[in-house]
């Protein structure tokens, strides 16, 4: 197959950005999108071009580190996809493929494709764990039971992998279904419960001081979230939320 | 050669580890705020070491390569995590867990270190509970268990197929509760490129900033290496993209030891390779064998109707199918270690039975699964004389939940649908237990250089079990490194912060900026990842499932022609005050052809077959592992000298056993 590559070129933070186009040839079918960008990385540096800068790691769809939006959707065509788990085949001969960075205020571009968003692992600090040291004399793990409803419920939210796709494809840029899947998860388990109202006000403080925009529920991050993970948790934190502010102290 | 002191504590198995820790020197809260530590890598080990010395006081610094310290590699394992909690009062025990992992490493780890792995376990169960870590759980409200090979019970902690994600997440959320406390400064996007040793001690590293490219000067009282294996040697494993030698590497050349490195674990389920440009290979969880049977075509002709594509492999009946795990292992049938099951794959394949068009495939079908789980189902459910379909149906659904996500997972990579049509797998390379060595308080052979998880060699001898890799992880991590680094400290309290401004961390930035500096002004014509991708080819053929002297010498020979046009026909662009991938990568691959020179050389100098070593010399007529205990029951750990990974000397480091008997390791 072969495919002219539309793609997002961008020196640094505070330079100036452009599309430049590239072809690629021989790319089979069972390739990888990003196995077909390490072809067109090799190729480039034949040539002497400066190869594309993406961020990628686990190539199975867990680590959350590959982020970009093809042809206008993040993580490319298909559900429940990340960019790595994007095959070629989901493409025809001759596409002609456009390739953009993950965009939002709160993830500026550091370089090409790549993004940074430490702005989330900064709504993470701000509230997203259990008050909980390291120590060898907790209680049992079965001493609390807890309904397989409510657990299996925590681990759908808590399946988030964290890389922005959610952000990417809001008109708002909200952060809000990855903020919400961390206070659904936590206070959803008992073991959350004790510090919620502090973590959900704490969380979503820091997501408005980060610059994400609001949630007005559209539902298109539900749709491209390469991990199925349900606005219902934007309806639980929001609950979690007025609650909270109701009854803060 | 040198006696290694592994500095083992006396006293009964059962005693050393509560003996010792009530008997280590601590260091009191006001001392600790003086006391640096800079720990590398933030995988479950990382994260946890981190999180766990930040929170007794310590001044840690955490650093990862990725752009967030949730997505170290830990995050991909799948199936789960052992403890033993015996909370299916199948009969496990500390012991037991300890008996399994010494036996499933196939007698080449240390007891002592074992045990106490297997004493801790079940508290890192509580600590993930308390952190919210959502495991799975039954009915009733207490937490499930399943079962791993080379085990006879179910004490396998799981979340789906994503446990180390959740696992990962957890310590994650310990380590960012750090953060905001301001008791860790986390340097994401950041790479350990040298270690500093002063006056015979760890003292510091440097550092690339990946986005500006800048060698930054980072000093501590103590370092820890939590930075994973090295898979990515044999260039196509399960690792990811980013996962390295370097840090660890950088150790070794400062003296630190690397021990037993040719124990590589092969994955005996992963999805085959498909091409010519493939990065990487996918795991398909090892919990898949639970339900899973394996098999290939009894006949030859079948096989290759198969690869043809003139044959179905639901049109073959039963007893034309070889259910060969079964046939060669009846007690434990799907469910043998990795290492047994890889092997027997790779000798039907060899043998001419693989069904793939390559030829390297096995088959993992859940069939008989689903009609088992589709009858059950359908007599819970009331339903007389229920039909196939129903059956089907039913059965595909508990499937469904029980593995939903890796089934996903193999049709997105394969557009075949699992449920209809058997798995096809081969074994990938997909862990290394050999690594660091270290002693019993996880030091390293340079004082104040630790090494943590999948880094260091402690624990798995020539293969690990299932599920043991998490709970390695987190016992040095959560519970071992917290005590036995703070011995070391002790030491530590007068000495006042580390100057950055020495001789020896000017000598450690020149020596990176000048190997950078190669890299950049080499000006072939080959990019890095070619380099990479032939050394891979090299070591899979000669020094991956099957290893024998006269491949070993030729790869050898192979790659260190290989690391000659490395260095002189490398093509980097760019500069090194800037980001550039391509040349962190460069960094990288030169120390797997370094690496991939000593694990050849290692398992050469290895004459038994033991594990995940296995050397076509030594082997029964069945084609069973031929160990050989008076002479090789030591753990090789080499000293790198002269500037040249073919000058390593060997020391060895004997292994006594006291509490278990060496015996043949039998699943039959």
């Amino acid at each position: 197959m072969n495919f002219t590559i539309n793609v997002w070129r961008q020196n640094g933070p505070k330079e100036k950005g452009g599309i430049a186009t590239y072809k690629v040839s021989n790319i089979s079918d069972d390739m990888s999108f990003l196995e077909m960008i390490d072809v067109l990385n090799e190729q480039l540096i034949i040539q002497d071009i400066d190869p594309v800068v993406f961020d990628h790691d686990c190539r199975e769809g867990i680590c959350g580190m590959c982020s970009m939006f093809i042809n206008g959707e993040a993580h490319g065509p298909g559900r429940g996809v990340t960019t790595c788990q994007l095959h070629m085949r989901e493409f025809k001969d001759g596409d002609t493929i456009t390739i953009e960075p993950f965009r939002a205020k709160a993830f500026p571009v550091i370089k090409d494709l790549m993004v940074d968003r430490g702005s989330f692992d900064r709504i993470i600090q701000a509230g997203g764990y259990v008050s909980v040291n390291t120590s060898g004399n907790l209680p049992d793990a079965n001493a609390t039971p807890i309904e397989k409803q409510d657990a299996d419920a925590a681990f759908d939210s808590a399946t988030c992998i964290g890389c922005g796709a959610c952000v990417a494809t809001c008109k708002n840029a909200s952060a809000m279904l990855f903020t919400s899947a961390k206070v659904s998860q936590l206070s959803l388990l008992p073991q959350g419960k004790i510090e919620a109202s502090e973590r959900v006000m704490n969380m979503v403080k820091q997501m408005d001081l980060e610059g994400f925009g609001n949630c007005t529920n559209t539902g298109a991050c539900e749709v491209e979230c390469p991990k199925g993970i349900s606005i219902e948790n934007i309806a639980r934190m929001n609950r979690e939320y007025l609650s909270a502010s109701i009854t803060s102290k | 050669m040198s006696k290694l002191n592994a500095n083992i504590p006396e006293g009964s198995l059962a005693e050393k580890w509560t003996k010792h820790k009530s008997k280590i020197p601590l260091v009191s809260p006001a001392n600790k705020r003086q006391i640096d530590i800079i720990v590398v890598g933030t995988g479950l080990a990382g994260s946890s070491a981190a999180a766990s010395l930040a929170e007794l006081g310590y001044n840690v610094k955490a650093f990862c390569f990725q752009d967030s310290p949730r997505r170290a590699h830990s995050i991909a394992a799948q199936g789960g995590i052992n403890a033993a909690k015996n909370y299916q009062n199948d009969g496990d025990s500390t012991f037991r867990l300890f008996y399994d992992t010494i036996k499933g490493g196939d007698y080449r780890s240390r007891e002592a270190n074992v045990h106490r792995l297997a004493e801790v376990s079940a508290s890192i169960i509580d600590q993930c509970v308390a952190q919210g870590v959502p495991f799975a759980r039954e009915y009733g409200g207490l937490l499930d268990n399943r079962s791993f090979g080379g085990v006879q019970v179910s004490r396998t902690f799981y979340a789906k197929g994503q446990t180390g994600q959740q696992l990962l997440l957890g310590a994650y959320s310990a380590l960012s509760r750090q953060v905001a406390k301001g008791r860790v400064e986390l340097l994401s996007r950041h790479e350990m490129v040298e270690l500093v040793v002063v006056n015979g001690k760890a003292r510091g590293i440097i550092a690339r900033n990946l986005v500006t490219g800048e060698l930054e000067r980072h000093s501590a009282h103590a370092v820890l290496l939590c930075t994973g294996g090295y898979g990515n040697v044999f260039y196509l494993s399960t690792n990811a993209m980013g996962s390295n030698v370097t840090a660890a590497w950088k150790a070794h050349r400062k003296g630190a030891y690397m021990a037993n490195p040719c124990f590589t674990q092969i994955h005996p389920t992963c999805i085959p390779v498909s091409g010519d440009s493939q990065s990487k290979l996918t795991l398909m969880s090892e919990s898949l064998r639970n339900d899973g049977r394996i098999w290939v075509p009894k006949k030859a002709e079948d096989a290759l109707a198969i690869r043809e594509g003139r044959l179905k492999p639901t049109d073959l009946s039963e007893e034309n199918r070889d259910y060969y795990l079964e046939r060669r292992y009846p007690a434990f049938g799907n469910l043998v270690p990795r290492d047994v099951a890889s092997r027997a794959a790779k000798e039907r394949c060899d043998a001419g039975y693989g069904i793939n068009k390559t030829g390297e495939a096995v088959y993992l079908d859940f069939s008989s699964a689903i009609e088992r789980f589709g009858s059950e189902a359908a007599h819970v459910k009331g339903i007389k004389n229920p039909n196939e379909n129903q059956i089907k149906k039913l059965g595909e659904r508990i499937v469904e939940s029980k593995y939903g996500n890796l089934f996903q997972m193999y049709e997105k990579i394969t557009a075949q649908n699992p449920y209809k049509m058997p798995m096809m797998i081969y074994p990938a390379v997909h862990y290394t237990m050999g690594g660091i060595w270290v002693d019993y308080n996880l030091m390293t052979t340079v004082p104040g250089l630790f090494a943590l998880g999948e880094a260091n060699f402690s624990d798995h001898g020539a293969n690990r079990l299932g599920a043991s890799a998490l709970m390695q992880g987190l016992a040095d991590g959560y519970f071992v490194a917290p005590y036995t680094v703070g011995t070391y400290l002790s030491q530590d309290i007068t000495t006042g912060k580390i100057p950055t401004d020495s001789a020896e961390f000017d000598e450690a930035e020149a020596t990176a900026r000048n190997r950078m500096n190669g890299f950049l002004n080499s000006k072939g014509n080959t990019p890095v990842e070619i380099f990479h991708r032939d050394l891979g080819k090299i070591m899979w053929s000669q020094c991956g499932m099957a290893r024998n002297e006269e491949g070993l010498k030729k790869a050898i020979a192979d790659i260190r022609i290989l690391r000659d046009k490395f260095y002189s026909d490398v093509k980097v662009l760019g500069k090194i005050g800037e980001m550039n991938p391509e040349l962190d990568k460069a960094g990288r691959v030169a120390d797997f052809l370094e690496l991939g020179e000593l694990m050849c050389m290692d398992a050469l100098a290895r004459e038994e077959s033991c594990g995940g070593h296995f050397r076509e010399e030594f082997q029964s007529k069945e084609g069973e592992a031929v160990r050989k205990d008076d002479e090789f029951a030591f753990v090789a750990a080499w000293e790198f000298a002269e500037s040249d990974p073919g000058k390593s000397k060997l020391h060895k480091e004997e292994l006594s056993f006291e509490n278990v008997e060496l015996n043949t390791r039998s699943y039959k």
